[in-house]
């Protein structure tokens, strides 16, 4: 049995309990009692109709619960109201959880918890594993999660920009744990791309797929992270990109241009150079100032001045560099690069060791140290014979 | 989401406002003191941001590597102007701010006389294992 399968029926389910009358805590914990059910049973009895087979175990278990809890007239109250069974409206079913399970009354890591488990159909198990916390910690983040959510209609409609956000920050999140979290939020962007038109959720797709091509690449045998100019081209996914660069240019051609459609432009212009020299750096930098434009994040000009010091020489990037806030992040690590760049060793040394101090993960600061230790150990009998 | 250790000290962190050493408070006071960490504990569980806490004993040594088949030297108990760790709590949150709120209602465990001890402790955030999936 593809656990894959199984878990793209979860949100179908949970749509119908909840037509039924579930309130969408119970239907939710009704489902995930009933797909823990199907990966015990499937093995060796695979039912013909696997989303009948979970609706029926998962409203079982509903009533199951509600025996347990409340009084008898309310369960046969509920018994009366199922309808029979046929194909609902699936489609809204899915696309309304995505919106529940972003809503806006939700802090992010609740919104993403949410989501993994309702939408993503995981277990709290390996939602906690993926986020390093005990699974009591992620069941009780998630129930509350339930209880803010219990008042908000479900056919109410959302806003996809707050559901792209909690997709692109499940995308963010990587890869730790047995559940690959990048590829889970590629297959749920895939999922809501199918469900709605949308060109930032085309953008956020083709976003992901055209950095996901890349992760082969992206570190070294010893677990190392590898620059992208550094990156054995040859290992990036190329059906990834073909398929993210598809995307993206069935989303722009609609001509309403958003945050994530830019980043993937940019992303695209690094997929489409063969050698990292043949980067179109100057289109990148239109890219960025599109972006800025339609963000205002200084990050993204942080990112710009680097693309800046590629098209127009690194005096440029520093240039560029010069009008902004050093306390962003990885403003250091810029730094560092741009002055290597223009033949400064011993600043770009110091910067980069500043760097490795602020920098918010351990592969980064790994390699920003190696970077430092790098331009530290360089020869020096240049200036002990006085060239400089 | 972020992860932060809160960290408590025996000695080393500045003094705290209500500085009577523990041996000297009552018994109820004891009590009251251990069952705030408890309930902090239970409450954070209950919120989705606790991790971890462990306390540790004030004992301990120096230990270092000193050659081949050599055993490992060490030098202890501590000497008293070492910077003592008491213990920590790990939480898992959304934000620094939240952090630091955290670890002010931490701080306000009770003391002598029932009074918040105002304790100083030490916020650090842990660097994440991984990078982010984009560059």
């Amino acid at each position: 049995m593809d656990e894959a399968v199984l878990r793209a029926l979860t949100p179908t389910v949970i749509g119908v309990l909840v037509r039924r009358g579930a309130d969408f805590a119970a239907a939710e914990d009704a489902v995930q009692e009933a797909l823990i059910e199907a990966v015990r049973a499937w093995p060796d009895d695979q039912p013909r109709d696997p989303e009948g087979w979970l609706v029926t175990v998962a409203w079982r278990k509903f009533l199951n619960a509600v025996r347990a809890d409340t009084s008898r007239r309310h369960r046969e109250e509920l018994i009366e109201r199922e309808p029979a069974p046929g194909p609902g409206e699936v489609a809204d079913d899915t696309l309304q959880l995505y919106f529940l399970c972003a809503h806006p009354s939700l802090t992010p890591a609740s919104a993403v918890a949410l989501t993994l488990r309702a939408v993503g159909g995981l277990t709290t198990r390996q939602i906690a594993q993926a986020y390093l916390v005990p699974e009591a910690t992620m069941a009780q983040r998630i129930s509350r999660a339930k209880r803010t959510v219990a008042g908000v209609r479900f056919n109410q409609a959302g806003d996809v920009a707050t559901v792209l956000r909690v997709l692109y920050l499940v995308f963010n999140e990587g890869y730790s744990g047995d559940v690959d979290l990048a590829a889970e939020a590629i297959r749920l962007t895939r999922q809501l791309a199918a469900k709605i038109s949308h060109e930032e959720v085309a953008g956020l797709l083709a976003l992901m797929l055209l950095h996901h091509a890349r992760h082969p690449a992206r570190t070294g045998p010893d677990g190392r992270l590898v620059p992208l100019a550094e990156q054995d081209r040859g290992r990036w996914n190329t059906q990834l990109i073909a398929e993210g660069v598809a995307v993206l240019q069935a989303a722009l051609v609609r001509d309403r241009l958003g945050e994530f459609q830019a980043q993937a432009a940019i992303a695209a212009l690094h997929a489409d150079a063969r050698t990292a020299a043949e980067t179109d750096w100057a289109q990148i930098v239109e890219w960025y100032d599109e972006l800025a434009r339609l963000t205002g994040n200084p990050v993204v000009r942080l990112n710009r001045a680097v693309a800046v010091g590629e098209a127009d020489g690194p005096r440029a990037g520093l240039a560029a560099l010069a009008g902004l806030d050093p306390a962003l992040p990885r403003y250091a690590a810029v730094a560092a690069y741009l002055h290597e760049r223009d033949g400064d060793p011993v600043t770009a040394a110091r910067r980069y060791a500043e760097a490795a101090r602020s920098a918010p993960n351990l592969p980064e600061r790994d390699h920003l140290t190696r970077q430092a230790a790098r331009l530290n150990a360089r020869p020096r009998s240049g200036a002990a014979a006085g060239n400089r | 989401m972020a992860k932060y250790l809160l960290l408590k000290h025996y000695r080393g962190a500045p003094a705290p406002v209500n500085d009577v050493p523990m041996d000297q408070w009552t018994p109820e006071e004891v009590s009251a003191h251990i069952k705030y960490m408890q309930d902090f504990g239970a409450r954070l569980e209950g919120l989705g941001e606790w991790v971890d806490g462990q306390a540790l004993s004030p004992e301990g040594a120096w230990v270092r590597y000193d050659g081949e088949g050599r055993p490992p030297v060490t030098d202890g108990p501590f000497a008293e102007t070492k910077d003592l760790i008491a213990g920590w709590m790990v939480i898992d949150v959304d934000s620094y701010e939240r952090a630091i709120e955290l670890a002010g209602e931490l701080s306000a465990a009770p003391g002598a006389g029932g009074k918040p001890i105002h304790e100083w402790l030490e916020v650090r955030p842990f660097l994440a294992a991984h990078p982010t999936t984009t560059e």
